[in-house]
């Protein structure tokens, strides 16, 4: 039923570098390939794919065909405050897809101020 | 065709026939290239074109300013498989403000498609690095490129020698 999976680190502090590693399932048609009965298979790649999170763009990529099927993308961002990531994308036939995963962030550590 | 003692007719007979059976080469030859043409497309399509490192940048970069150097590009150096290459590119950059990457362009020298993929990066990104999997046609040079802050480009290559290129259709 997922289209897509992400994962994060499950305990980020304020501030924080946070490493996500998204996986989303996509055939990612080069148009290129033939079927069985010798047919061209139309193009269809993810043409745009961004993850929003604290009212901010914070990962944006343009693939073409030159990245693989069920592409995976790395990416980083700096943690603010727990919220959610929500990870939008459309293909060449226009199917929009997304996943929403909420990423948890703690205070920093504070010292006992004494 | 038989030799009879009929004299000088069949001879210029003989000889008549003789365009007739370059025709028939020439058309036979034809069919054959014609048959076989999926498989020279094909193979046009895996050995492709290779670019040269101009022709893939300049569209890109337009004439601003270009450095090498400064990126670092985690490609095995003998891939396997050319539909599921691993890639890690980071851009060396502070991500501040005032200098970071805007923009990450990954390169291919022989894909029909020459931009595998752009990526957009901001101070927020707070490390200018990526990583994805690509797909490759044949062993190649891959360019990373990238747009800083500033408007320059920095931009490496690296090379790739694929096994199995990912463009196999028809062979």
């Amino acid at each position: 039923m997922s289209q897509a999976r992400m994962q994060l680190p499950s305990r980020v502090q304020t501030g924080e570098l946070v490493k996500a590693r998204l996986l989303v399932a996509h055939p990612m048609e080069t148009g290129y390939l033939q079927d069985l009965n010798g047919r061209t298979i139309a193009r269809n790649v993810i043409r745009e794919l961004t993850c929003d999170y604290g009212g901010r763009q914070v990962f944006r990529v343009e693939p073409s065909s030159g990245i693989s099927g069920n592409p995976f993308f790395e990416f980083f961002f700096r943690a603010e405050q727990t919220g959610e990531l929500l990870v939008r994308w459309v293909d060449d036939q226009g199917q929009q897809g997304q996943l929403r995963q909420t990423l948890q962030v703690q205070p920093p550590a504070s010292r006992p101020a004494r | 065709m038989t030799l009879s003692p009929h004299g000088i007719d069949n001879v210029a007979q003989a000889q008549a026939a003789w365009p007739e059976r370059r025709a028939i080469c020439r058309a036979l030859l034809g069919a054959a290239v014609v048959a076989t043409s999926p498989f020279v497309q094909a193979q046009r399509m895996y050995s492709g074109t290779l670019l040269s490192l101009p022709q893939m940048m300049d569209p890109i970069v337009a004439g601003r300013p270009l450095r090498e150097g400064g990126v670092l590009i985690d490609i095995p150096v003998l891939v396997d498989n050319g539909f599921l290459v691993p890639a890690r590119v980071v851009v060396d950059s502070p991500m501040t403000e005032q200098d970071h990457v805007t923009h990450l362009y990954l390169l291919s020298q022989r894909n029909p498609v020459t931009q595998m993929a752009l990526f957009h990066m901001g101070p927020w990104s707070g490390r200018a690095e990526i990583g994805t999997r690509l797909r490759l046609a044949g062993s190649q040079k891959v360019v990373a490129l990238a747009r800083r802050s500033d408007g320059s480009f920095v931009w490496q290559q690296t090379d790739v020698i694929v096994t199995e290129s990912a463009c196999v259709d028809g062979t």
